[in-house]
């Protein structure tokens, strides 16, 4: 059976649809999770799509982790369970205390869009398990708090543990180590600002995108009820 | 009793500040010289009800801690004025 994806919608995300397409594009199954409900229902994988959850008030993030849906989040990662938290999605499970550090404005305040390269440097998650190392991805990002900052400490747990998911070849935004995407010690937990969601079809310029989503498909997970 | 308190979210030292270091690009070039170390920071104001300076400083904190800093990036500094119902001091 095809895994089923339940993508998470605030007010204010703007790509849950460009992720429910591209899983089904894949041959998953995806529906959308309204914020304000308190259980995801069946899924085997959660994500957290872009966008500007809550309008970024306060801070991006700051306000969507108290969203009722965010204790069901946590407690299917808790469980293992695979979560992903693609650029405002990235925000928010660091303002969750799902994924350490926090991702603050970008080095000379630029707003980044374009389309980075990116070197898959742990295969230790889900959304890198079926991609060898060192492979680079042409993947779209799209942002302006991108720049991943964290404590010497949490830098050093990170690289230790294979936890620096992916990195960015040529840093767009200041991030700390290059860190384009990072993961929690069970690799079930991931973040990244680029969107692998926008390059799913050779219409959109790149169909690198593919090998990670399917990954993230191919986790094996029990179909948990949160 | 009732408080004016004033919170002052900042980046913690160390923390890199794109904005302050663009305002302080952009100042020698309107004239402005001999302006360094500049950072940016928010205000959030608000009239808090306790029952003593004591509770509502305890409970500004809690605020700062949960919910009006990111403490991995931001710090904040508290001020916290008595005043009477209709908000004198």
């Amino acid at each position: 059976m095809a895994a089923r994806v339940g993508v998470v919608l605030f007010p204010g995300s703007n790509c849950e649809h460009d992720v429910v397409e591209a899983i089904r594009a894949l041959g998953g199954e995806a529906d959308i999770v309204w914020h304000g409900d308190r259980s995801l229902g069946q899924c085997d994988a959660v994500v957290v799509p872009g966008g500007f959850a809550h309008g970024d008030y306060l801070r991006p993030g700051a306000i969507a982790r108290f969203s009722p849906i965010m204790g069901a989040v946590a407690q299917h990662a808790a469980a293992g369970g695979p979560v992903v938290g693609i650029c405002n999605g990235f925000q928010v499970l660091t303002e969750a205390g799902l994924l350490p550090g926090a991702l603050q404005k970008n080095a000379g305040l630029k707003f980044v869009c374009t389309t980075a390269s990116l070197r898959v440097d742990s295969t230790h998650s889900v959304l890198t398990s079926a991609v060898p190392h060192g492979t680079v991805l042409q993947v779209p990002i799209n942002h302006f708090e991108g720049n991943y900052t964290c404590s010497p400490a949490t830098l050093a747990a990170l690289r230790a543990g294979e936890r620096i998911v992916l990195r960015y070849l040529d840093n767009p935004n200041g991030s700390m180590d290059d860190i384009a995407g990072i993961c929690n010690d069970g690799g079930n937990v991931v973040g990244l600002m680029p969107h692998p969601e926008r390059a799913t079809s050779a219409l959109l310029g790149s169909t690198d995108g593919v090998p990670l989503l399917r990954s993230l498909l191919a986790t094996p997970s029990a179909v948990l009820e949160v | 009793m009732r408080f004016e308190v004033q919170v002052e979210v900042r980046l913690r030292e160390g923390i890199a500040d794109p904005q302050g270091q663009t305002i302080e690009r952009s100042l020698p070039h309107l004239g402005f010289g001999g302006v360094s170390g500049v950072r940016v920071g928010k205000s959030i104001r608000f009239t808090l009800d306790a029952a003593s300076e004591e509770q509502a400083r305890a409970e500004v904190a809690d605020m700062c801690t949960r919910f009006l800093t990111n403490p991995v990036i931001e710090d904040s500094a508290v001020s916290i004025e008595a005043v009477d119902a209709a908000g004198v001091a």
